[in-house]
């Protein structure tokens, strides 16, 4: 019965989540404080592992989610039912767009969206950099802003964007390695 | 059937070396899928995107759905979503079953503070190259800036700014473009 209801529990969070992982958090919390599965501290460890872990965050919320409520089947049925009702959706709307690709509405649509969807990704983007560039807790006026800057976080931006300037063929699987080897080396987090 | 397995392996590459959301995936899926096996454009993934944003479920997650729907129909769309979520599945599960604390260890808060600086040049390079293909005009340009702008500062849903730009976009080329004409 919890796997029915890990199940449908996370295809609900899937069919109404929109958006990034992130999206699927505020759904989170309430399934823990309706079902009892999980407490709101444990929603905020299981994100904590959800970003120091390969994987789409919202994915890895579910098989973990799953995992410490009913073990590998639990885990198994949460991520079905996250998935699903996306791949529902999104083959829909892709065999729709493979009937109208030549319509000049969904064409036109599409040279108004493509720069809205960049703008969007810059934005995302920009609240990483804050992120890993800045400590905004060091923040102590203007006078003195330069104490925010994150000196080796800045030092390891430019090598990395170096490299990825000079070595266009490398993947960036290898620039994601110089940053985690990098990071633990000179002790980033200062942990 | 080698396709599917093409579909599948590919994909579960993509999600194993993916830290953080969909938009650090994009770089990758630009590397992998867009020059790498030419499965789809950086145009498509632009709309990919924008159509990830404002549907169900999670973007890495809908852009795998669609690529391996263009490729191979619902049978492709499925396997490249189950490839991109399987690396998941098993690091997690071994992650929730052997190492509790796992994000507790002070290894891996700093290697995580170092991918974070290198996820943050990925999206810059990624977004550069979404440029060229989506700001083709001053009109584009205008809504790129006004986009990111609005979406670093106000707390609005992607929907709103792509159902607005599909309006503008469908307002330039169809209705003023048909009235130029008459």
């Amino acid at each position: 019965m919890t796997y029915l209801l890990l199940f449908w529990e996370f295809f609900k969070t899937g069919l109404f989540a929109v958006g990034g992982g992130l999206a699927t958090l505020p759904f989170l919390y309430d399934m823990g404080a309706r079902t009892g599965w999980f407490t709101a501290h444990q929603v905020a460890d299981m994100l904590a592992v959800s970003e120091s872990t390969p994987g789409p965050i919202g994915i890895n919320m579910a098989v973990y989610t799953g995992y410490t409520t009913a073990g590998i089947l639990g885990s198994l049925c949460a991520l079905v039912g996250i998935v699903t009702p996306s791949i529902i959706v999104i083959i829909l709307i892709a065999a729709a767009l493979k009937a109208f690709r030549d319509n000049k509405y969904v064409n036109g649509a599409f040279y108004g969206i493509r720069p809205a969807s960049t703008g969007l990704i810059a934005a995302a983007g920009l609240t990483v950099a804050i992120g890993s560039l800045l400590r905004t807790d060091a923040w102590t006026g203007w006078d003195r802003f330069w104490t925010v800057l994150d000196w080796k976080a800045w030092l390891l931006a430019a090598v990395i964007f170096a490299v990825s300037r000079l070595f266009k063929k490398l993947h960036p699987a290898f620039l994601i390695l110089i940053g985690a080897v990098a990071g633990a080396l000179f002790r980033f987090a200062g942990a | 059937m080698k396709i599917y397995w093409e579909l599948f392996i590919t994909f579960f590459r993509m999600g194993a070396i993916t830290f953080g959301g969909g938009y650090a995936m994009l770089p990758i899926l630009q590397r992998e899928v867009v020059d790498g096996k030419g499965w789809c454009t950086n145009e498509e993934l632009t709309d990919y995107y924008a159509i990830g944003q404002c549907t169900p479920g999670i973007i890495a997650v809908n852009t795998a759905t669609f690529i391996g729907f263009k490729q191979k129909g619902v049978a492709g769309a499925i396997v490249a979503t189950y490839g991109v979520v399987a690396p998941s599945f098993i690091v997690i599960g071994v992650i929730a079953a052997l190492l509790q604390n796992f994000a507790s260890y002070a290894i891996v808060q700093n290697a995580f503070a170092g991918i974070r600086v290198a996820v943050t040049v990925l999206i810059l390079n990624a977004v550069v190259k979404l440029l060229k293909s989506s700001v083709v005009d001053k009109l584009t340009a205008c809504v790129f800036l006004a986009v990111a702008l609005a979406a670093f500062f106000l707390d609005l849903s992607p929907v709103l700014f792509v159902l607005i730009a599909g309006a503008l976009g469908i307002a330039a080329k169809v209705l003023w473009k048909g009235a130029a004409k008459k």
